[in-house]
């Protein structure tokens, strides 16, 4: 009984408080990346933002949080009750499950598994069915159309993003998250007799991918200018027309953990994860978390400042940048990065 | 081991119960959603083994793209799924000669290595030990290096068929204004505006 309790009931209850830690704070941090992008949003168009609930507006994501809970939820006559009701769940838990696996600092980590990488890309290629099914079992034109969008057009962007990770991964050599962060403290900026910086990352050694991740990470989360399937111009608010009160705060909460991943993800694939900037004692003295957290609310700030000032893309030119420019771009750099290392022996 | 045992069974009911939902459905969608839940679940049983690469590539590969074809084709063909089935007991002999056929070969194989274990050791790329080398790694040295150019064709025959498919479905129509980007970055104010000088009263 005793071993019973020390192999599998402690384990557990200290699995299940970090679980809850991480959620507790990433949910908070959810709340001030939405109310972040809609002061940066404010802020570029000249307007103040939500500024009225607690001081500058800092407790408005929590007043929105009691109104959509407080609200009466409708579910349309016609729609498909089980599946209308189970497509925002599947949405916000596959976009919360894809944080277990993510290193906040070294060490920080629920499940330092081997395949980490390909965890976050297989649950973050599941996304998808939240919203094709919230789509369907609205049984209406908009969600529906919206729905359709969103299913071509995430699977189309995955296939980019799946490249750029393995050229990352032929860098590495390994698919564990914190081995991708650790293997960023030598590269480019060593390789010229500099001290560890940031040009050690990868940002610099793969330019071009990041681009073509950052992007990409745009089209997956649906964000402006990929917001198509949830285009108000066309169609209303497409796949969540149907929704309202806790089940439509379910999918905004599931899209704005996906972003925060896709925030992390950059930083852990490019951005040299909780590495300090420069290899000196007092950035080494900051908690490793801080230079994380820094470095995803950057990459946030950017997907904010795209939602702002970029206009909607129309659907075929979606289509032809997914396919015709990304995908041959990241596909010839799978191979220019293969030879690269072989010819070079950098490779690990 | 006993967790494991656990999960095994969990993942094994799971997996049986929810096949069998996907042919006794009578909504197609339930019947792909069901089919997700067992690719769910097979994947939960690869881990169990030891093998985590093949049970993200099922996710990533079946659940992430194929079965989002399928409901995404299910969702939008009109078809009277119950019309269909009304006819499915006439095949049920030959599902029955296939079920059979298959358990058969699934017997000779898994049963092979209990009755004579010597066929164990006459594998010609045994699986390594995990400790020794992670299984995504083992598998790399099989598909890369011992038998790349099997590898190699397998992937030129799946490009055949691709290329097959493009062919067969690609139609130039005349007459249909398409957008060239190039063309359109291309233009400068010199080929694209034209400045007239308009005097009062007279118009153009």
């Amino acid at each position: 009984m005793d071993a019973f309790i020390s192999t599998y009931v402690w384990p557990g209850l200290i699995m299940v408080a970090q679980s809850l830690l991480l959620l507790v704070a990433l949910l908070v941090f959810i709340a001030y990346v939405l109310l972040a992008d809609r002061k940066i949003w404010a802020a570029v168009q000249l307007r103040r933002g939500p500024n009225v609930v607690g001081p500058w507006g800092l407790f408005q994501s929590f007043a929105d949080l009691l109104k959509f809970v407080f609200k009466e939820p409708v579910i349309p006559a016609t729609a498909n009750k089980v599946i209308f009701l189970l497509a925002p769940l599947v949405s916000v838990t596959l976009a919360l499950a894809t944080w277990a696996v993510v290193p906040l600092n070294d060490g920080w980590v629920i499940a330092n598994i081997n395949v980490g990488i390909l965890y976050i890309f297989a649950i973050s290629s599941l996304e998808v069915y939240g919203i094709i099914m919230g789509g369907w079992a609205s049984n209406s034109k908009y969600p529906f159309l919206g729905a359709l969008r969103s299913a071509a057009q995430m699977v189309s962007y995955e296939v980019s993003i799946g490249f750029v990770i393995v050229t990352v991964l032929l860098c590495v050599g390994s698919l564990n998250l914190t081995d991708i962060v650790n293997s960023q403290r030598d590269g480019v900026g060593t390789m010229i007799g500099l001290p560890g910086s940031f040009l050690d990352w990868h940002w610099l050694a793969l330019f071009p991918m990041f681009v073509v991740f950052f992007i990409s990470a745009l089209a997956e989360t649906n964000r402006p200018p990929f917001d198509l399937p949830e285009a108000e111009s066309e169609l209303v608010a497409g796949f969540m027309v149907e929704y309202g009160s806790t089940p439509y705060m379910m999918f905004m909460l599931g899209e704005y953990a996906a972003i925060c991943l896709m925030c992390a993800l950059t930083t852990i694939l490019f951005l040299g994860g909780w590495l300090p900037p420069v290899d000196v004692w007092f950035l080494n003295w900051v908690p490793g978390i801080v230079w994380f957290v820094l470095k995803a609310c950057f990459v946030f700030f950017m997907f904010a400042m795209v939602k702002a000032f970029v206009p909607r893309y129309r659907y075929d030119q979606l289509m032809r940048l997914g396919w015709k420019v990304f995908l041959p771009i990241s596909l010839a750099m799978v191979v220019i990065v293969a030879f690269v290392l072989k010819l070079t022996g950098w490779s690990a | 081991m006993g967790l494991q045992a656990l999960f095994f069974y969990l993942f094994a009911f799971v997996a049986v119960a929810s096949a069998f939902m996907v042919i006794a459905s009578r909504n197609p969608v339930y019947s792909v959603l069901f089919l997700i839940l067992t690719f769910f679940n097979s994947a939960g049983l690869f881990l169990l083994t030891g093998a985590e690469f093949l049970a993200m590539i099922l996710l990533v590969v079946y659940v992430g793209a194929v079965a989002v074809l399928f409901l995404f084709v299910v969702m939008m063909l009109d078809i009277d799924f119950a019309e269909l089935r009304s006819g499915a007991l006439e095949y049920a002999p030959v599902g029955a000669l296939i079920g059979l056929i298959l358990a058969a070969e699934l017997v000779i194989v898994v049963g092979g290595s209990t009755f004579s274990p010597e066929i164990a050791s006459n594998i010609s790329m045994p699986i390594p030990p995990v400790a020794q080398r992670e299984n995504t790694a083992a598998l790399g040295d099989v598909l890369y290096t011992h038998y790349v150019y099997f590898f190699q064709i397998a992937g030129l025959v799946l490009l055949v068929a691709m290329i097959g498919a493009i062919v067969l479905t690609l139609r130039h129509k005349p007459h249909i204004k398409r957008q060239n980007i190039s063309q359109q970055v291309a233009r400068t104010p010199e080929t694209a505006v034209e400045v007239v000088k308009v005097k009062p009263g007279q118009g153009i």
